[in-house]
Order: C-alpha cells, then sequence, then structure tokens
C-alpha cells in the first residue's frame, strides 16, 4: 500500500467525491487559486474549474449559510473553515440552521453539507488560533462529529461524511497534515459512527482521538517496555459515539484513561467517562482518568504551551495512576 | 417558463387577477385575525407574530412567481406560506401544534416549510435566514435552473453582519436572489432611526452595486411591479435586487406587545390605518369599476370560510405522537433517533 500524507489522503477523498457526484462542490477562503491555506484542495481548482472549487470572501457565517441554502435544495457543499478557529462566527449557521433544519421542518429538508478544516493547536499559534472545539459541536443533535487520526481514516471517514445527508463536522488535525500512513489505491470508506483499535492490549484502556491517538500510541510503547500492555481506541466519530466497542474494552482491561486536547470542562471526555461508568461501572478497579488540555486559553511561550498540552508523559503516569503503581 | 403577466402593466392586468389580489390579501387578514383569537384562548401557543397591515407586500410579491420558485421569510410568516400556496389547514394546525401542520408541529409559528411548495421556511434568527436564501440561489445557478428565490425580512435584519455578507456574495457571484426587505419602521420596540445609521435602506445597495428600489408597501400594485421587475432581473439575467417596501403593522410585534405602548403612540397607528393596504385597494378597484361594496363581502366571506374550515382542521388534527420527539433529527435512524416516513 503507498504511504501518503494525512493532507494527501483528504485531497484524494475530495477528488473522488467530486468525480463521483456533480452536486459536490468545494467553498471556502483561499481554496482555489491559493491552492488552500493548508493545500488540501491542491489541484482541484484546475480540475474542476471555478464553478465547483468556490473561493469566497472572508464571511464564515455567510457562506456557511450558502452552504446550508444549498443544501435544502439538493447540492452536497464542502464548506472549508480555514480553520476551526473561525467557526464561531458560523456557529449560527452551523446550529440553528444546520442542525436544525431536518427537525424543524417535519423531516422535509436534509442538509448534506460536510464543515471540513483543521483543528486543535499547532506550535505557538497562542490563544486564537490553537483549540479544539469539537466538544461544542458534538454537544448538538443533528450534526454529527468526526475526527480522525491517520490517513487511512481521514479519506475513508471523509468520503462517508461527503455521501451523509446529515451536517457532517470534520476536523482535521492542524499538526498530522504531514504525517504519514498506508492508503489503498482503490476506492473504499470508513463508515461514521465505528470506532477503531488501534493497538491491543489488556491491562489499561485508553480512549483517544485525532492528534491525541499518537500520543497515547507513544505512551502505550514506552509502557510496554515496562510490561504494561496498553489497548488504545480510538472512536473516530464523536458523534454519534460507537459506545460498545469502548465499553467492551473497559470491561476486558478494569481500567480507563481518556486523553483529549481541549479542554476538561464539559469536555468530551466527560460524556465519554459517563458512558463508561454507566455501563462498565461493576468492571471498574480504579476511577476512570482523564489528561487533557489544560483549562486556559493557550499560551504563546514555547514552554507553556508545552505544559498546556498533553504529553505522552502525561498519559504514562495516568496509566500508572489507574493501575495504582505510582 | 416566463411569466407572461409579469411583463403586463397594472392598466393592462386582467380584471381576475387584480380582483384575485384583493381576495388574497382579505384571506391572509382574516386568517391573522383568527390566529389572534386562537392565541388568546391558547390554542396557539409560543411566540406568535401577525403581519396584519403588511398584506400587500406578501401578497404583491408572491403573486410574481412561479409554483417552482422559493421563498425564505422570517417569523412573520403566516401569509407567505398560504401566498406561496400552502395550505391553510396546515399552516392553522402547525401553529397548534398539531401532527397534520406543515412542519409536523415541529416548528410552530415561526417555522412553517413547505417543500411542495417551495417554502422554504419561517426562520427565527432575525436575518440568519438571508445567507440560506443566498445559498438556494446560488444553487439555482449552479443547476443552471432558471428559478428566483425571494427572501423576506424585516429593516432591522438590515444591521445585521449576514445581510452585509450575503448581499456582497450575492452582487459578485451573480446570484437570482430578491432580497425584500418590509420596512415596518420598527424592530420589536425600536424604531428604524434609533437603529440605523441611515435611513433609506434601499441605498445600503449601493455598497453592493446592486439594484435596487423603495416601492410603497401599502400598494399591492406597486409591490407586484417591482418584485416583477426584480424577478425578471433574476430570472433574465441571474442578477440580485435589494427591494425595500414601506409598510406598517397594525399589530403589536408579537402577541405579546400591545398595538401602540411605549414605542409608539395611538395617534401614530390610526393614522397609518387610515392607509389600509385592503381598503385602499378595494377602493381603486371600486373606483374603476371593477368591483363593488357586495363583491367585496362575497370575497370577504369566501376568505372567513376558507379560515373556518383552516380552524376546523386543525382543532380536530391529532397531537404529534410520543415517538415524534426523537424523529427527524437524524436523516438516518441511530440510538434512540428514527425518522419519519416522509
Ligand atoms: C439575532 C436575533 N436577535 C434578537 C432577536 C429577537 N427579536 C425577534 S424579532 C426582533 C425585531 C426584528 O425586527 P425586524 O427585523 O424589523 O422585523 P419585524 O419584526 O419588524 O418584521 C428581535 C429583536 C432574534 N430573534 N434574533
Amino acid at each position: 500500500m503507498p504511504l501518503i500524507t494525512y493532507r494527501d489522503a483528504l485531497t484524494q477523498a475530495l477528488r473522488e467525491e467530486m468525480q463521483r457526484d456533480p452536486n459536490v462542490f468545494l467553498m471556502g477562503e483561499e481554496v482555489g487559486v491559493y491552492q488552500g491555506a493548508y493545500k488540501v484542495s491542491r489541484g482541484l481548482l484546475q480540475e474542476f474549474g471555478e464553478r465547483r472549487v468556490i473561493d469566497t470572501p472572508i464571511t464564515e457565517e455567510g457562506f456557511a449559510g450558502v452552504g446550508v441554502g444549498s443544501a435544502m435544495v439538493g447540492l452536497r457543499p464542502i464548506i472549508e473553515m480555514m480553520t476551526w478557529n473561525f467557526s464561531m462566527l458560523a456557529m449560527d449557521q452551523i446550529i440553528n440552521s444546520a442542525a436544525k433544519m431536518l427537525y424543524m421542518s417535519g423531516g422535509q429538508f436534509k442538509i448534506p453539507m460536510v464543515v471540513r478544516g483543521p483543528g486543535g493547536a499547532a506550535h505557538q499559534l497562542a490563544a486564537q488560533h490553537s483549540q479544539s472545539l469539537e466538544g461544542w459541536f458534538a454537544h448538538v443533535p443533528g450534526l454529527k462529529v468526526v475526527a480522525p487520526s491517520t490517513p487511512y481514516d481521514a479519506k475513508g471517514l471523509l468520503k462517508s461524511a461527503i455521501r451523509d445527508d446529515d451536517p457532517v463536522i470534520f476536523f482535521e488535525g492542524e499538526t498530522l497534515y504531514g504525517s504519514k500512513g498506508e492508503v489503498p489505491e482503490g476506492e473504499y470508506t470508513v463508515p461514521l459512527g465505528v470506532a477503531d483499535v488501534k493497538r491491543a492490549g489488556t491491562d489499561v484502556t485508553i480512549i483517544a482521538w485525532s492528534k491525541m491517538v499518537s500520543i497515547a500510541l507513544k505512551a502505550a510503547e514506552a509502557l510496554a517496555a515496562e510490561g504494561i500492555a496498553c489497548e488504545v481506541i480510538d472512536p473516530r466519530t464523536l458523534r454519534p459515539l460507537d459506545e460498545e466497542p469502548l465499553v467492551a474494552s473497559v470491561q476486558k482491561t478494569n481500567r480507563c484513561v481518556i486523553v483529549e486536547e481541549g479542554w476538561e470542562y464539559s469536555g468530551i471526555g466527560a460524556q465519554l467517562a459517563y458512558v463508561i461508568h454507566r455501563d462498565a461501572f461493576g468492571d471498574l478497579d480504579a476511577p476512570v482518568t482523564r489528561v487533557t488540555g489544560a483549562d486556559v486559553p493557550m499560551p504563546y511561550a514555547k514552554n507553556l504551551e508545552h505544559m498546556a498540552m498533553p504529553s505522552p508523559a502525561r498519559v504514562v503516569q495516568a496509566v500508572k495512576e489507574v493501575l495504582y503503581i505510582e | 417558463m416566463a411569466n407572461e403577466r409579469l411583463m403586463e402593466r397594472p392598466a393592462t392586468l386582467a380584471k381576475d387577477v387584480q380582483i384575485d389580489l384583493l381576495a388574497k390579501m382579505l384571506l391572509g387578514r382574516r386568517f391573522e385575525e383568527r390566529c389572534a383569537e386562537m392565541y388568546s384562548l391558547q390554542k396557539i401557543g409560543g411566540f406568535c407574530h401577525l403581519a396584519i397591515g403588511q398584506e400587500a407586500v406578501s401578497v404583491g410579491a408572491i403573486s410574481t412567481l412561479q409554483p417552482e420558485d422559493y421563498i425564505f421569510c422570517s417569523y412573520r410568516d403566516h401569509v407567505h406560506a398560504i401566498m406561496k400556496g400552502c395550505d391553510p389547514g396546515r399552516v392553522m394546525a402547525e401553529l397548534f401544534g398539531r401532527d397534520t401542520g406543515l412542519s409536523r408541529g415541529k416548528g410552530g409559528s415561526m417555522h412553517l416549510f413547505d417543500a411542495g411548495h417551495g417554502m422554504l421556511g419561517g426562520h427565527a434568527i432575525v436575518g440568519g435566514h438571508i445567507p440560506l436564501a443566498t445559498g438556494v440561489a446560488f444553487a439555482m445557478k449552479y443547476q443552471a435552473r432558471p428559478q428566483v428565490v425571494l427572501c423576506f425580512f424585516g429593516e432591522a435584519a438590515v444591521n445585521i453582519g449576514a445581510f452585509h455578507e450575503s448581499l456582497n456574495m450575492a452582487a459578485l457571484w451573480k446570484l437570482p436572489c430578491v432580497y425584500i426587505v418590509e420596512n415596518n419602521r420598527y424592530g420589536m420596540g425600536t424604531a428604524i432611526e434609533r437603529a440605523s445609521a441611515i435611513y433609506d435602506v434601499a441605498q445600503r445597495a449601493c455598497a453592493y452595486d446592486m439594484a435596487s428600489e423603495t416601492v410603497d408597501g401599502m400598494d399591492v400594485l406597486a409591490v407586484r411591479e417591482a418584485i416583477g421587475r426584480a424577478g425578471d432581473l433574476a430570472r433574465r439575467e441571474s442578477m440580485p435586487t435589494l427591494i425595500e417596501a414601506r409598510c406598517y403593522r397594525f399589530m403589536g410585534h408579537s402577541m405579546s406587545d400591545p398595538v401602540h405602548g411605549h414605542y409608539r403612540t395611538k395617534e401614530e397607528v390610526e393614522e397609518q390605518k387610515l392607509k389600509d393596504p385592503i381598503k385602499r385597494y378595494f377602493e381603486k378597484l371600486a373606483a374603476d369599476g371593477l368591483i363593488d361594496r357586495q363583491g367585496f363581502e362575497q370575497l370577504d366571506a369566501a376568505a372567513r370560510r376558507i379560515v373556518d374550515a383552516a380552524v376546523e382542521f386543525a382543532e380536530h388534527s391529532p397531537e404529534p405522537p410520543a415517538g415524534a420527539l426523537y424523529e427527524d433529527v437524524y436523516s438516518q435512524p441511530y440510538g434512540s433517533y428514527t425518522r419519519s416516513h416522509q
């Protein structure tokens, strides 16, 4: 299988879906002539033309709403947020219009739209450009939320998201774009709402998604050297959540650590911990522990930024805590 | 595709069309008067915004459309929906929160939707639907469909960012959308002079190099003509227009707001009522010899019968079943979520 980047895997998904369905179009700031602020749409303007790869003014609420309106009458828009940090301006359209249209119209208007773009911290971009907002969107009934951790998942999930008839919020890891992984040549999809075991183990379950999967895997690697076998599970889709394999894993390992890049307060990890307690309370040998981003706006200074982010060392420490080793 | 009647001057409008406009305004008026009554009887809940006094705008504008054209409106959407062809019984049933309602009881007064009649919704966030209408116009152009989208909103909505964002994109990309400002002078209790740096709303179009027009929104024929022209521009040249229809609402902002209060005087409301679009239009038709008092009474009785039947239908419709609670959150079933039979 070819080894390609997460970025190229996403581009392949966009290209293939645009070739497959003429109603699919890509809209956002700098997606066309500039080839994408993060180059995910590289080559698409040349291949599909200005009708289907549309550069917009800086108007997040406006073009998110254009996406929703066009989806109401049969198009399948892919709306790129240059980064999720700017999505707050489009929140009204995403939450008040996209998420609720099917319900408040009594089932008449579907919104088959994908809103995608990079999320999470990069390197020293400071408070307004480093945040993980998937918890905001996962809170809202009517939205589906996806956050792939590997190139394989990124391509397969994006294709499924584009074919889905509901609004899908698609978080790409800003620092994952250059990461490489195996992606098959031919057409494949990864279904929404299906978790994946990224590493099998018997002693502790670590739940992580997006960039945090690699942090969890590094921790698991270090712990393996000490004879501790971690199972790393990636839900891949945060809503709808594939609860069953998460619970089954904890029933096997009896211990659970959740790793989340976003803030602890009202984070997705809180929901996951609840699910584990609800369905596997009797199997737990220790309270569920969470490793999250620090409860602060992201600082600029390198050392502080490092302290604010989950790290393999913090995951190792959390695993040892639930094993009562230290 | 072109609507022949669009090009006609009012003077040459067929008599039946002229009479029909009066019949439609009467239906809107009687329907909403009954809404007020049903609201006070607590058959209608939530927020309920009436457009009494503003009928000439929705009736005049929507009378220029073809069935396949689309409209978007704000929460003040009852008359617009009926004018677009939605069944008055199903509109009333929606206000009653019944399963037979346009939105199956999930939307209420502020969210009337009817896919079959191109009614793309009442929307309750001020101006939140302006980008949606722009998106539908985008889709019409994308698919090369010669359809028009009318987007109605109040004058207060022109101050939100989405208005500017949408008109800029519509003009830049040449989208077939007609933006119709129903300027009834007040956003709730805030007069336009207290909210807008510019009084002439239509002038805002110059910021987008967009065609615009100010029209007497109490004159159904004037509205019809202006929207007809804008519709032609959209259909033939895929160009947007901003229309400001100056009108007045005779009721409070919503059912919880008195007719006049802190923000406007009784005298002002009474003075405006002299320009009642129905009364004025009837007098014109009578002067032209097209209708007499008796003819008017007949139209009125017919409107009342339709409204009676609508209330009857709503009264006798079932409430949504309990299972509807988790229905239509997603298009596919998952977990406790299900899908209705559409
Ligand atoms: C974004 C937003 N802010 C505030 C409100 C509350 N609100 C509802 S209607 C209204 C006044 C709007 O006036 P206008 O746009 O002129 O329309 P009209 O009611 O006169 O038809 C306000 C402030 C709202 N629904 N949405």
